[in-house]
């Protein structure tokens, strides 16, 4: 019987160095990995580290082969499955603007307030929201500012941390 | 440039030198003239001059391969790093420590598609365990230190570091290789307690067991391959050597069944299929081995040791996985199965022994050697026959000549077999050979091939001639792609697509052409003649061994099958047509 496709979200620390990144996506790319999300940025400026957020999904057996085909990269440091070891919490930042007028601006203002998102931008026929929060809560704003007129999309991905006293 | 302040590529060659370099395979060029100058004029390190940069990473690898030592590979930019692409593909497939050099247009022009420019860096990555663009003078020493050190440890591989040629011309500081470390590659090298014990209890217990041991064992070095020995004896447990593994285990000793997989014993599949405790070492349940997996060993609790936590539980789940360095490993199971006074069920053991027994009473490498047509088997049984008092050191290329090379040549000793395992790279064979004649000058060596994938890097010769390299080249010539034309005989319908080599040379007058001793065997009496006389010969010999070109690889699983699944010979197959899974498998 097939093993059930799961959703997991990974850490990985790496250095930040010229091809990092290259890596880590040729590695996806090479062996037939999904990858649903993916950010990196600069975390540790001192110790000159990224950190890579991951979103992928696969059986068992590939979400396992992912994280130690990532650990077997030279310039990854540690990779921490988070979905595995426990509760974490994940973020995405997006950018929605949208285009419309009369009624349906107040209607947007409105349900931006209940979403807690922002206006970060606005002209007389448009409006630019901030918001984060998870993807299903960004997903459902998204889906209701479409209905309100014409919208333009910009999401950052997932950024993900474990909950609790332990770090990375 | 101050007095005493050394150049980028004096850095180069005095790392390579520390890191105890002696021999560099390689191809001169625009980009790394730095390099050669400098080679110029110094005589610590050797450098052998191939005839295309492919044959220089091959001989490299046989080099490794044959004394257990990091290969060093010297290239230039754009063509010449992408003509090493084929070799490092190979060497990281199957695990051997190279690294490479390759020249690099200067830093100004990188990205500007100038002349013999390629990203090197890009186009290698997939390709290598790591590689390295320097463009930082500072970086050099430490980068070239860093690559040996990845190349050799962990899971060994090769590793490329491309160097811009304003680096190498430029000034640069050295630094010793004791001043490096690595930040984040820490391979791991010991097994815990508890998996140790585990895997004890395991074996203990086992009642039909069996060590299938892999080029893991190999690539551990030598105390690898004693202690897998001592293991292997102080159970009574069988033991099956994949391809890359041959060698391994002594393969005149009765605990050995030979090599396993696609074209492996019967006796060994067998085992494979119905034992209930297996001990997977150094090995990594490659397609070729498995057959088809959902099939794959039913029974058995798997114990898998390897170095690379990736390559446990890739292709089979296993019950228990031991990431740890074989000979470590191997040290602490013998000692604690010594602690623990563990003795196997011999009871048990005794019949599953008697199983063995009868199935390799089937005989499976058997074939009919009549008076007229020399068959392949017997030309390569002839050889291993005649050459084994002299413990020679055999290379091959791909294709039907390497399964029967693997099948018939019985390795005491690791570092004594180099063939291409993962890639099957075709033309692997000449230069490999090159690089263990270099690294050992009065050994026999033999390339035992086939007249198609000699061809393909012919070249060579020209490298043999220049060194004087008494290599030993045994084509055995069935003027097909033999395993081509086998697939198409039994998967195709008989219709041998391209696979019939027409219009090949005399290879007797193609060895005089290169100041090499050509001989000929057409009849099954000329072959021990024709042996004894290579051997014989001091220079380089190409002997075209002409032999049935209908004769097929036996026994087979068939691709899609599994192990009990094997077909033994011609008779055997046409009860087990292929299978339409089997057919889109390579």
């Amino acid at each position: 019987m097939p093993e059930r496709s799961e959703r997991h979200t990974m850490a990985v620390l790496v250095d930040n160095e010229p091809g990092v990144l290259a890596r880590v996506i040729g590695l996806f790319s090479g062996r037939g990995y999904n990858i649903e999300s993916l950010t990196v940025a600069e975390v540790e400026t001192a110790e000159n580290r990224s950190r890579i957020t991951i979103v992928t999904s696969g059986t068992p057996m590939v979400i396992e082969q992912i994280k130690n085909q990532l650990g077997r990269l030279v310039p990854v440091h540690q990779v921490h499955d988070l979905t595995a070891e426990g509760s974490y919490i994940e973020r995405d930042l997006a950018l929605i603007k949208v285009v419309n007028a009369g009624e349906k601006r107040v209607e947007a203002l409105r349900i931006a307030d209940i979403f807690r998102a922002r206006a970060v931008d606005s002209t007389t026929k448009s409006f630019v929201f901030e918001m984060t929060g998870s993807r299903e809560k960004i997903d459902a704003f998204i889906g209701l500012m479409r209905e309100l007129g014409q919208i333009e999309v910009v999401r950052s991905g997932v950024v993900a941390i474990a909950r609790g006293v332990a770090t990375i | 440039m101050s007095a005493g302040a050394m150049t980028g590529a004096g850095v180069v060659l005095k790392a390579l030198v520390d890191q105890g370099v002696e021999v560099i395979f390689g191809y001169p060029g625009g980009a790394v003239l730095p390099l050669y100058d400098a080679l110029y004029q110094q005589n610590a390190l050797r450098h052998v001059l191939v005839r295309q940069e492919g044959g220089a990473v091959h001989a490299a690898e046989g080099y490794a391969r044959s004394t257990g030592k990091t290969g060093v590979v010297l290239v230039t930019s754009g063509p010449g790093a992408t003509n090493a692409v084929t070799g490092l593909t190979d060497a990281l497939m199957d695990s051997i420590p190279l690294v490479c050099l390759t020249g690099q247009v200067p830093t100004h022009l990188i990205g500007n598609d100038a002349f013999q420019e390629a990203d090197t860096v890009g186009i290698t990555r997939p390709c290598t365990k790591h590689n390295y663009l320097v463009k930082d003078p500072n970086d050099l020493a430490r980068v070239m230190h860093e690559a040996f050190y990845v190349a050799r440890t962990g899971r060994p591989g090769p590793v490329v570091v491309d160097l811009p040629k304003d680096i190498l011309q430029g000034p640069a500081l050295y630094l010793g290789p004791d001043r490096v470390q690595h930040r984040s590659y820490k391979p791991k090298m010991k097994a815990e307690r508890a998996e140790l014990e585990r895997a004890i209890e395991l074996m203990a217990a086992a009642k039909r067991p069996i060590v299938y041991a892999g080029g893991g064992v190999i690539n551990s070095g030598p105390a690898a391959a004693q202690l897998l020995a001592q293991l292997v004896r102080l159970t009574g447990f069988p033991c099956t050597n994949t391809l890359m593994g041959l060698g391994a285990f002594p393969g005149t000793d009765r605990q050995f069944l030979g090599m396993l997989g696609m074209h492996g014993t019967y006796e060994a599949n067998l085992a494979m299929h119905e034992c209930d405790v297996m001990l997977a070492i150094g090995a990594r349940f490659d397609d070729r081995v498995t057959g088809k997996l959902a099939e794959f060993s039913p029974d058995a609790k798997k114990i898998q040791i390897d170095i690379d936590p990736s390559s446990i539980n890739k292709n089979v789940r296993v019950d228990l996985g031991i990431v740890g360095d074989v000979a470590h490993v191997l040290e602490d199971l013998i000692k604690l199965w010594k602690a623990k006074q563990r003795r196997p069920d011999q009871k048990a053991l005794d019949a599953w022994w008697k199983r063995i027994e009868d199935w390799r009473k089937r005989d499976c490498l058997k074939y009919a050697q009549g008076k007229d047509i020399i068959k392949p088997q017997y030309a390569i049984e002839r050889l291993y026959e005649l050459t084994k008092g002299r413990e020679p050191y055999i290379t091959t290329e791909v294709g039907q000549h390497q399964m029967w090379a693997a099948q018939f040549f019985k390795f005491e000793r690791p570092h004594h077999w180099m063939t291409s395992g993962g890639l099957g790279t075709m033309g692997y064979g000449l230069p490999a050979a090159m690089g263990v004649q270099v690294a050992h000058p009065d050994a026999l060596v033999i390339d035992v091939a086939g007249e198609a994938s000699i061809l393909m890097n012919i070249q060579e010769m020209s490298t043999v001639q220049q060194y004087r390299l008494p290599v030993k080249i045994f084509i055995i010539n069935n003027q097909y792609m033999g395993m081509v034309r086998q697939w198409q005989e039994l998967l195709h319908g008989g219709r041998y697509a391209e696979s019939y080599m027409d219009s090949l040379p005399d290879f007797v007058k193609l060895a005089e052409a290169f100041g090499a001793v050509g001989l000929r065997a057409e009849k099954p009496a000329e072959v021990d003649a024709l042996i004894k006389e290579m051997i014989a010969t001091k220079r380089a010999v190409i002997a075209d061994v002409r032999v049935d070109p209908a004769e097929n690889c036996f026994p087979m699983i068939p691709a899609g099958r599994a192990h009990h699944e094997m077909i033994l010979g011609p008779e055997d197959k046409a009860g087990k047509p292929a299978t339409e899974e089997g057919m889109v498998l390579v």
